[in-house]
């Protein structure tokens, strides 16, 4: 079975982190990347399958130089190469433009599978896997908690996460694009020799030309939305943040909340 | 020029989905904002009675899609029915409940239409004449501003609590039937069976008192502080998603949206940054208490009670404090 994997990389959600200078991002200087948590179950669900079938994984990823790093680290888990789209084209773009581009990279192999993670931990559209099964013409399924491949009727079978603990049960026919919920498995470490190997392995960057594609329908450009800005939420309507060491804090919380809240 | 606002709502055997109301007050509040005027929109099979029910709200219209293929939710089928319904009546923006049923096939109808795809979004404001979309990023530690660029429809779909159902204003719609060509329409889906997911036997709901533990508690054989401060308050032991992931507790203490939804009396969330997903299901708690080491992290928002401070130092700390208010 061949696998493409889709991932992210972003930025380390625990960091401090201030708004750019022209207002509509993040600095990111000074923050540390890594791969989005749930395309992280991703990689490790294609990894699985591909050992099973004697299979393959390649691994994409669009972003700017950076994005190298989160690349080479999926090699060292063992994808077998990766596609990096970094032309400056490619840079900018919503969930519909993005997904264009990486469905355009996906198409030029021959795929049976799409993994990727259910939602980005920065934008957080939980958009693109959808938008590369559309532009593909594949059948898709968001949030998915479980997978069993059946491969000689070229089914799968998914377990999809609903509101109020229910999960759906259903069928699509391969090939296919699963978006992953995380959790579904338990993400491995990369060996030392799987990092020794990685180096070895190819990552590609094709441009828009390559993929066949018009820079106009990609990027910034091709997006239907644009961020005007990003601010953090409106400061004083907050928690009263009780101050002092552990000890002194804890007495004033537990205070506080027998005299102030009347709750014990 | 007058906007054409429609307000997708979800249901199931009928039922209205409870955050397909809020869609509805936002419409209708987008509607008055904008002068327009905003429509229902309802999908599914032996839809009569929810038709009714919808059109006892202030729209313009109810349009029913009633369909034996609409009975049970697929991406293909919804899509496709919207993707009809949209091209043919043009409304100006398409408002949607963010619930996992929505996003599961909205990108693909935004992505069909070369419409404009707004998730997940809290609030809205009119700037010179464009609709501004506030929606969470980083785990809704910071919001962004968005706007639709270019022609075609606007899809939007909206958080949980963003609009107040309580706020609906009552009027009389009339009922109209969506007439598509349904049987063109493939489901691109073979669906097996709903089942509950496993778990559930623990009812957060009717505890007076939860602990909660996030990512920061860092490692399973630091549970047991979290259980010694839940065991003082009297109260029982929830988890945020991450935490459930990583196998340190079961599935059953999960709060938040794909877990229970809590109210208790008090609520300590303790190493939880307060991602959206987890605020939907505790933030209607009387009161918060919020411990993290990130001063920055949006739990602080909601919390009535804020210590910033490591969770393996403050929560022994409380716990003990809470020991000594009982024996003095």
């Amino acid at each position: 079975m061949r696998i493409a994997v889709c991932i992210k990389q972003v930025p380390d959600i625990e960091a401090r982190i201030r708004v750019s200078g022209d207002g509509t991002w993040i600095d990111e200087e000074d923050l540390s990347f890594v791969i989005n948590e749930s395309d992280g179950y991703a990689l490790e669900e294609a990894l699985q399958i591909a050992e099973r079938t004697s299979g393959e994984v390649v691994v994409f990823s669009l972003g700017p130089e950076r994005v190298r790093e989160a690349l080479r680290k999926a090699l060292a888990l063992g994808a077998a190469r990766a596609v990096h789209l970094k032309d400056p084209a490619f840079l900018g773009g919503d969930s519909l433009s993005t997904g264009r581009a990486l469905a355009g990279a996906i198409a030029a192999g021959d795929f049976d599978l799409v993994l990727t993670g259910s939602q980005s931990d920065d934008v957080g559209f939980g958009s693109t896997g959808t938008v590369i099964a559309g532009e593909l013409g594949w059948p898709h399924a968001w949030l998915v908690m479980g997978v069993e491949l059946d491969e000689a009727n070229k089914k799968v079978k998914v377990t999809r996460e609903m509101e109020a603990g229910m999960n759906e049960i259903s069928n699509l026919d391969l090939p296919a694009v699963l978006e992953i919920q995380a959790g579904l498995n338990k993400p491995r470490y990369a060996s030392l020799r799987g990092i020794m190997q990685a180096k070895k392995k190819e990552i590609s960057e094709p441009g828009p030309g390559d993929l066949g594609l018009a820079p106009e329908s990609l990027g910034e450009t091709g997006a239907k939305t644009e961020v005007l800005s990003v601010a953090f939420p409106e400061a004083g309507k907050g928690a009263q943040i009780i101050e002092g060491d552990a000890e002194t804090a804890a007495r004033t919380l537990v205070e506080k909340l027998q005299k102030e809240a009347r709750i014990l | 020029m007058s906007a054409k606002i429609w307000i997708v709502l979800q249901q199931r055997d009928g039922k209205i989905q409870k955050m397909s109301w809020e869609a509805v007050r936002a419409g209708q509040t987008l509607a008055a904002d904008l002068g327009g005027t905003a429509e229902a929109v309802l999908l599914g099979s032996g839809m009569q009675e929810a038709g009714k029910e919808v059109g006892q709200g202030s729209l313009g219209s109810v349009h029913v899609a009633d369909d034996e293929s609409l009975a049970v939710y697929t991406p293909g089928r919804f899509a496709k029915t919207l993707e009809a319904a949209i091209a043919t009546a043009r409304p100006d923006y398409v408002l949607f409940p963010h619930t996992y049923q929505t996003v599961d096939f909205l990108p693909g109808l935004a992505q069909s239409l070369d419409a404009a795809l707004v998730p997940e979004a809290v609030s809205f404001e009119i700037v010179d004449g464009s609709v501004v979309w506030q929606r969470p990023v980083l785990g809704g530690k910071m919001f962004a501003s968005v706007r639709a660029k270019g022609p075609g429809p606007v899809l939007v779909s909206l958080q949980s609590g963003a609009f107040s159902a309580d706020e609906l204003e009552k009027g009389s719609a009339p009922i109209e039937t969506l007439s598509l060509d349904f049987a063109a329409m493939a489901p691109d889906r073979e669906i097996l069976r709903i089942e509950e997911a496993v778990g559930g036997e623990v009812d957060l709901s009717q505890a007076p008192v939860i602990v909660s533990v996030g990512r920061g508690i860092g490692d399973a054989e630091k549970i047991p502080i979290m259980q010694e401060l839940a065991d003082a308050l009297g109260g029982e032991l929830g988890a945020s998603r991450p935490v459930i992931d990583s196998g340190w507790l079961p599935r059953d203490r999960q709060i938040g949206s794909s877990g229970q939804t809590v109210t208790p009396k008090l609520y300590v969330a303790a190493g939880i940054s307060g991602a959206i997903q987890h605020l939907v299901g505790m933030k209607g708690s009387q009161v918060i208490v919020a411990i993290n080491k990130d001063a920055g992290a949006p739990i602080f928002n909601v919390a009535h009670y804020g210590i910033v401070g490591d969770l393996h130092e403050v929560v022994p700390a409380v716990t003990a404090a809470l020991k000594e208010a009982s024996e003095s």
